[in-house]
């Protein structure tokens, strides 16, 4: 697989995600109580924990999906919303799910969100081919596997040019190929001063950009 | 980068559109199950042309409530469950217009077929060609209120397992004006009056539903999606 990235964009460097005493209870369970963090641009923050522990809710609750019962989640110093000043996609979403309609063809599928995110539709093959995805780019979503599936929610994280990913555990259902380009993008994205919060149980080699771990459940 | 509304609403509304014709039993099914319900009551009841006549706007109106009835749970549940909706709550776009448009899409597949076949039904029922225009033109503007209003429901009631019951028992209510107005209408112009107080009213509640159901709705599937 060649180096998928759209356009080596750089984002502003003043972009920074900060959480600020987030708490969030799920029925008797404090999920997290009086959480903070902050990542920097070009920098990831990599949260890691037990199953259960709240990592998924997290990163929905900084999505904006979830709303937490105390705190809150900034992006440049303001509460973060789907859009900046300029109008401009702030966040892409890759969660469990991975958005595909199981009628729809591959491309038939991307090119939706590529019509929603402002990406050249004409653009479109060449993320495919990237992404390892060409051979089915015909076929309805449902027959692919689930490892293809994981790769056309990555292209869509691609496609949004978002500075800010927000990625469920991205490794899962990867071949060795798809971890390694995930990494090749990721570390790509970083360099380009974008930042991304990740659940993974897996090591990720994020090259030389800065990462910070975020512990949750017991075990913190 | 910047999406204009109305390319935003036709992107959704297209998808949508496509996304039916390749499910054609889920267009199918709300209108069968319409002309099966009304192809029966004339084989269960008296079929003398007078009695039928008298019978067939409550039959028609009452059977098309309940075909949007049946098709409504499906609105939203396909979006929460893959993981679409997800995407579209992360975009930067208003959601009472992506609403507006998969709810006028979810209308164009279930509902537009509904309103089709009602005037060859109207035949069988003896209904003159005066009732039948009155008939067709009420279905039209009630069908898209209760798709509308339905919305509302169908977006609190997607992130549940069983919601069917649940859902009618919610909207059902709500559409019971739609109802008495739509076969209200109908009945005033087999009996040869001007049908046009009903049906203004008809259009008062499309504008009514129009403008409020959407945002409603949009708040119901942020609560749905958490």
């Amino acid at each position: 697989m060649q180096d998928g990235a759209p356009q080596g964009k750089r984002f502003t460097e003043v972009e920074l995600l900060t959480g600020t005493g987030l708490t969030l209870w799920r029925g008797a369970n404090c999920l997290f109580d009086q959480l903070s963090f902050s990542a920097a641009p070009g920098g990831a923050l990599l949260i890691r924990g037990p199953n259960g522990s709240g990592k998924t809710t997290l990163l929905r609750v900084i999505a904006g999906l979830t709303l937490a019962e105390e705190g809150d989640v900034r992006w440049q110093g303001r509460p973060l919303s789907a859009r900046d000043e300029t109008g401009r996609h702030t966040i892409a979403y890759c969660g469990h799910a991975t958005a595909l309609k199981p009628d729809l063809t591959t491309l038939e599928n991307l090119r939706f969100f590529a019509r929603l995110s402002g990406y050249a539709t004409s653009a479109l093959p060449e993320l495919l081919a990237s992404t390892g995805l060409t051979p089915c780019a015909d076929l309805p979503a449902r027959v692919l596997s689930a490892g293809q599936k994981r790769r056309a929610a990555l292209a869509r994280v691609l496609m949004s040019g978002a500075p800010l990913w927000l990625l469920d555990e991205p490794q899962t259902n990867l071949d060795a190929a798809g971890r390694e380009f995930l990494e090749r993008v990721l570390q790509k994205h970083l360099a380009n001063a974008g930042t991304a919060v990740i659940v993974a149980h897996q090591s990720i080699d994020m090259g030389s950009a800065r990462t910070t771990v975020l512990q949750m459940g017991e075990a913190a | 980068m910047n999406l204009g509304l109305g390319s935003l609403f036709l992107i959704v509304l297209q998808r949508d559109l496509m996304i039916a014709m390749r499910r054609w039993s889920d267009i199918c099914n709300p209108v069968v199950f319409f002309v099966l319900v009304v192809a029966l009551f004339p084989l269960a009841l008296n079929p003398r042309a007078e009695f039928l006549r008298a019978l067939a706007p409550g039959v028609l109106w009452i059977a098309a409530l309940l075909a949007a009835l049946l098709s409504l749970n499906q609105l939203f549940r396909a979006d929460i469950e893959d993981g679409t909706m997800e995407q579209l709550l992360t975009l930067p776009y208003p959601l009472g217009l992506v609403i507006l448009a998969k709810t006028l899409a979810h209308w164009l597949v279930t509902g537009l077929p509904v309103v089709a076949v009602a005037p060859m039904l109207a035949i069988t029922y003896h209904l003159p060609a005066d009732a039948i225009s009155t008939l067709l033109l009420s279905l039209l503007i009630g069908t898209p209120t209760i798709s509308l209003l339905g919305s509302i429901g169908a977006a609190l009631t997607a992130g549940l397992r069983q919601s069917g019951v649940l859902l009618a028992l919610m909207v059902g209510p709500l559409m019971l004006p739609v109802l008495m107005l739509g076969a209200r209408a109908t009945d005033i112009a087999l009996s040869g009056d001007d049908p046009t107080g009903p049906l203004y009213l008809l259009g008062a509640l499309l504008a009514l539903a129009l403008s409020l159901a959407p945002p409603a709705a949009a708040m119901a599937i942020r609560i749905s999606a958490d």
